[in-house]
């Protein structure tokens, strides 16, 4: 690495630093938009009790599930984990520390981590368990609770286009939590499918910032789709 | 005769008005986007980061990237965007979709509701549910009036843990749609051939009945 070319020509490299006990954040909506190469080379590294943050806990045999397979994550933060078993059993039978948190919230509390807000209010959540021992404030005559937000020590992030210094273009649907993601990691790393020269993004079109990114990785996928839908 | 839940999804539509904003939930109310009336513009937001849903692809256009909020492959109409978790919570949170229709187990006399979580037996998590109750005016909650056992869903107060709580304020059931204000459940339609008196029996919390009470029109 010399300067702000970011690019790092192996998994092992993308991931060095990452050790048992870290707080990790991984992208992706169900099985849209995970950096599916980064979570692979996890499942080979010795490290574990990781606190996950993703949205989903992935599949039972793909994404995050193969790191609960091999009980790698100890704390789950995510908002709905109804597609995978193995989540379902490590979490009854207590192996597993989950934190179900609204999605919203948990969209809002990766965003505000990023951009250094320690806290915020919202109506999400008023009145059920999810505000249990939370402080809340009536404001203008509504309900709100207050929720810290959320950083890591690596942000594992799936982009469509990087240019070499980071910076990050998305497609379609497989944004989602990533654009957030990419910004609280102390470390960020991003798995992209194209990586290009610095002036092929236009800069107007730029959806992450290359400040925010710290190492680059050309990713190969196997875009796995979750519920396969067409026309009748 | 109870309605279908195709003949509930027919009612909601019946409550989208040109140029609306729309989020359907997962479940019975993406039924509602197949009953949209000719001619009328709306957008569909499904809140992983898209709006301007389209109907579901060809096995040739499929797109592994271009995916709804129950995980489905769709497709975009023209004028559609894209747009990270975080946006797509500013425009819910924020006030800003006209309309939300969503499923439940259970709302009460307080149009509190409860839709995530059935304790010791299913936790899947609340996904998007709490904020999208927390952030709209118009929401419409849609569900069967009683569960399989004959046990009503439209309570005095929710037994199970809370989505949200004195938000909701209208609900369509199999059986009649209602309004939720001073601490009970207003009838305003009955399902086509369905008595108050039915009603009234499948309805565990307060029941308000005005007057003659007209038959929903499909």
């Amino acid at each position: 690495m010399a300067g702000l070319n970011k690019v790092v020509s192996s998994y092992t490299e993308a991931l060095a630093g990452l050790k048992s006990d870290m707080t990790i954040m991984v992208g992706g909506f169900g099985l849209c938009g995970i950096p599916e190469g980064l979570i692979n080379q996890m499942t080979t590294m010795d490290v574990t009790g990781l606190t996950a943050i993703s949205n989903n806990a992935g599949v039972d045999d793909f994404g995050l599930g193969l790191l609960l397979q091999k009980r790698q994550i100890s704390t789950m933060i995510a908002s709905y984990v109804g597609e995978n078993a193995t989540f379902e059993k490590q979490m009854l039978s207590g192996e597993l520390n989950v934190i179900l948190t609204p999605q919203g919230t948990l969209a809002e509390k990766i965003r505000a981590g990023g951009a250094g807000i320690p806290a915020f209010f919202t109506a999400t959540g008023y009145g059920t368990p999810v505000a249990e021992g939370k402080e809340t404030r009536e404001i203008k005559g509504r309900h709100y609770v207050l929720e810290d937000s959320l950083t890591s020590d690596f942000a594992l992030v799936r982009a469509w286009k990087a240019d070499t210094m980071g910076n990050l273009v998305f497609r379609k649907t497989a944004a989602n939590f990533n654009p957030m993601m990419a910004t609280a990691g102390k470390i960020t790393v991003v798995e992209a499918e194209h990586i290009v020269e610095p002036g092929e993004l236009d800069p107007d079109h730029i959806h992450t910032p290359g400040i925010y990114v710290d190492r680059v990785i050309q990713g190969t996928f196997e875009k796995r789709i979750e519920q396969r839908t067409v026309k009748a | 005769m109870a309605l279908s839940r195709e003949q509930m999804a027919q009612r909601v539509a019946k409550e989208l008005q040109d140029g609306f904003y729309v989020n359907l939930g997962i479940g019975i109310p993406t039924l509602v986007a197949n009953y949209v009336p000719e001619g009328m513009e709306l957008m569909l937001q499904s809140e992983n980061g898209l709006l301007g849903m389209g109907e579901f692809p060809t096995e040739d256009t499929i797109d592994p990237d271009l995916i709804n909020a129950g995980k489905q492959t769709v497709t975009a109409v023209k004028g559609a965007s894209f747009f990270s978790s975080a946006e797509s919570f500013a425009m819910i949170r924020g006030g800003h979709v006209d309309l939300t229709v969503l499923g439940a187990f259970e709302i009460d006399v307080n149009g509190s509701i409860a839709s995530w979580m059935i304790p010791g037996k299913l936790i899947k998590g609340m996904g998007g549910a709490m904020d999208l109750v927390a952030g709209a005016d118009n929401i419409i909650v849609m569900m069967t009036h009683a569960d399989k056992r004959g046990n009503s869903k439209l309570l005095p107060l929710c037994e199970l843990p809370l989505t949200g709580y004195g938000c909701i304020k209208r609900v369509i059931t199999d059986l009649a749609l209602l309004e939720i204000k001073d601490g009970a459940f207003h009838l305003i339609e009955r399902a086509p051939g369905v008595s108050v008196e039915e009603i009234q029996s499948k309805t565990a919390g307060k029941l308000t009945v005005n007057g003659d009470v007209p038959e929903m029109v499909l």
